[in-house]
């Protein structure tokens, strides 16, 4: 069976296919990670009790975050039809999908990273202050540096949802494994195509996680 | 020399108010070691973070060396934060961050070269004595190496005061001795002014020169650690002096002691913190032809000197034991006070 399996296999449409997914996934990650990181500080640090707390700015933020975070990511997709294409000059391709992606992905990450936030010790905010600290100081030197490995392991939460993700884009043209599967497998009957593409996504998911996973206990020093 | 007028702090939620810090009138010496006392709630926390504006005041004011705090704008309250450090009682350490970096975290703030940062931490470290921990991270410490990582962080910017919230409550009592001898020596050596909040009263006579005792969100008496520890007026404060020195009820043996030991006087020596008293009982017996027997008693160490009782039976000549207490009474300062005279 593998050797059927291989023989039917356009080796070079395969990488392509994985290279679009990386390539999607990682531009997309970086992208959602600071829209993310911004949606979470600000939920944060507008809350009650926060640095800048802000009842105002509060509620506007959280309701983005929810409101993009209800619609489905297929749909989003193709609400975001029009935006994308004024932005990127077109909807399709991996760059097509990119903003989909961060805008269906960032207000989660957000709500992860506004949790690992809160996880910081309000003492050691405290300390930050009673030394004279600026407000960017407590970002970056505090706030941020002593969340990161939760901000790490949500980063990669994020990531496997995002390979996810880009599957489906590519189911609706953005290219990657997802659109290798559904146009080259499914749609001429090859299923063993959709078998294999399905194994390298399984690889990448597994490999993010490793990932994530070494660099977040890296990070731990508690 | 810090200033405090009428200073106070309300809570208010929807249902209900507290007044944490209620006017609070207060005046504490340069380079003095100054404690505040109270039992849980009593708002002393609230009151120290007053000090730093870290809990902001609904009135009244706090100037330190003619520095008005309450006065000063963001910017200008950040420079003077700089000026006065802070320890905590978890210690509040980033656990990010070395022992070195942690130290230098205050220094990076004030904007210090990294140079600078290096040679001061340096000094820093050895000053709060963990050489060879520089590198350690706060969660391979122990307690009082945490609040060591704490104290040094606090003076890294040379304040002119430090506030220290319940410091060693957290630690057991062998390492809370180490800290506070750490804290006198700091004291000492760099005469800065410290304030330090504690429920505990032998943190207070281990180390404080004066000792304010709160209870809602008053002051309610305050003076020299010695005196409060002598005459404690406040209910409160007696209970605090008893924490150290127990209760009273030693004096339920004294008619045992006159009971049992039927020779000569007994009398009991009020020590209330000189040091030129340490060697009195032996100059009493070079100095007299007396027997001194010392029956009970207890006596503790201040930072002004011995402070306590103690009873002792003396025996001899009826001349000499005259003369031996007119020589207590007259040329120490020690209160004697004859229990039963000899027959
Ligand atoms: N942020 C706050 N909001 C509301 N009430 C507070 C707050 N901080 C302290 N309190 C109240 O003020 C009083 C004094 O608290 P605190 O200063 O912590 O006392 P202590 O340190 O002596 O135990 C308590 O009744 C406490 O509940
Ligand atoms: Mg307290």
């Amino acid at each position: 069976m593998l050797t059927s399996l291989l023989e039917s296999l356009d080796v070079e449409e395969l990488l392509t296919a994985t290279y679009e997914t990386f390539y999607m996934t990682i531009i997309a990650l970086i992208g959602t990670f600071v829209f993310g990181t911004l949606l979470g500080l600000l939920l944060y640090l507008t809350d009650k009790g926060g640095i800048w707390q802000n009842k105002v700015i509060n509620l506007i933020v959280a309701s983005f975050v929810n409101v993009f975070r209800a619609i489905p990511f297929i749909i989003l997709i193709l609400l975001l039809f029009p935006f994308t294409d004024f932005l990127m000059g077109t909807i399709r391709g991996p760059n097509g999908a990119l903003p989909a992606l961060i805008i269906g992905a960032a207000p989660f990450y957000g709500r992860l990273v506004e949790i690992a936030l809160k996880e910081v010790d309000k003492g050691v905010v405290e300390a930050a202050q009673s030394m004279g600290a600026k407000t960017r100081t407590i970002i970056f030197r505090v706030l941020l540096p002593e969340s990161m490995p939760a901000l790490m392991s949500g980063l990669t939460v994020t990531a496997i949802a995002l390979i996810g993700y880009t599957a489906m884009a590519g189911a609706i043209g953005a290219g990657g494994l997802g659109s290798y599967a559904y146009y080259s497998g499914f749609q001429r009957r090859d299923f063993e195509l959709v078998f294999i593409c399905s194994v390298v996504i399984v690889i990448i998911v597994f490999l993010f996680q490793f990932l994530g996973d070494y660099i977040s206990s890296k990070l731990d020093k508690r | 020399m810090i200033s405090i007028q009428a200073l106070k702090k309300v809570f208010t939620s929807s249902d209900n108010t507290i007044t944490a810090v209620d006017d609070l009138t207060l005046d504490i010496n340069d380079g003095e070691i100054f404690g505040v006392i109270g039992y849980s709630g009593a708002g002393k926390s609230t009151f120290v973070r007053l000090l730093n504006r870290l809990e902001e005041p609904s009135s009244g004011r706090i100037i330190i060396d003619d520095e008005d705090i309450t006065g000063l704008n963001t910017q200008q309250l950040r420079m003077a934060r700089q000026e006065i450090g802070m320890i905590f009682q978890h210690f509040n350490l980033l656990w990010s961050r070395t022992v070195k970096e942690n130290i230098a975290f205050p220094l990076e703030i004030a904007g210090i070269s990294k140079a600078k940062r290096e040679e001061r931490v340096q000094e820093l470290i050895d000053l709060v004595g963990l050489s060879g921990r520089e590198n350690a991270y706060p969660s391979q410490l122990s307690g009082g190496q945490k609040q060591r990582v704490g104290i040094a962080r606090a003076l890294a910017n040379n304040p002119k005061v430090l506030l220290c919230d319940e410091a060693t409550s957290a630690l057991d009592p062998e390492t809370t001795n180490s800290i506070l001898d750490l804290l006198v020596d700091i004291n000492k050596k760099l005469g800065l002014t410290i304030i330090l909040i504690t429920h505990e009263m032998h943190v207070i006579r281990k180390i404080c020169n004066r000792v304010a005792v709160m209870e809602n969100g008053k002051i309610v008496e305050q003076g020299d650690v010695l005196e409060v520890f002598l005459r404690p007026k406040q209910s409160v404060t007696k209970k605090f002096v008893e924490q150290v020195m127990g209760t009273d009820e030693e004096d339920e043996g004294v008619s045992y002691l006159v009971s049992t030991y039927e020779k000569g006087k007994i009398v009991r020596l009020h020590f209330v913190g000189e040091t030129t008293n340490q060697a009195l009982i032996s100059q009493l017996a070079k100095q007299f032809s007396i027997e001194l027997n010392i029956l009970q008693g207890k006596i503790t160490q201040t930072q002004r000197g011995p402070y306590g009782t103690l009873f002792v039976q003396i025996d001899g000549e009826k001349k000499e034991m005259e003369k031996a207490i007119d020589y207590i009474t007259n040329e120490t300062s020690v209160e004697v006070e004859v229990v039963r005279n000899a027959d």
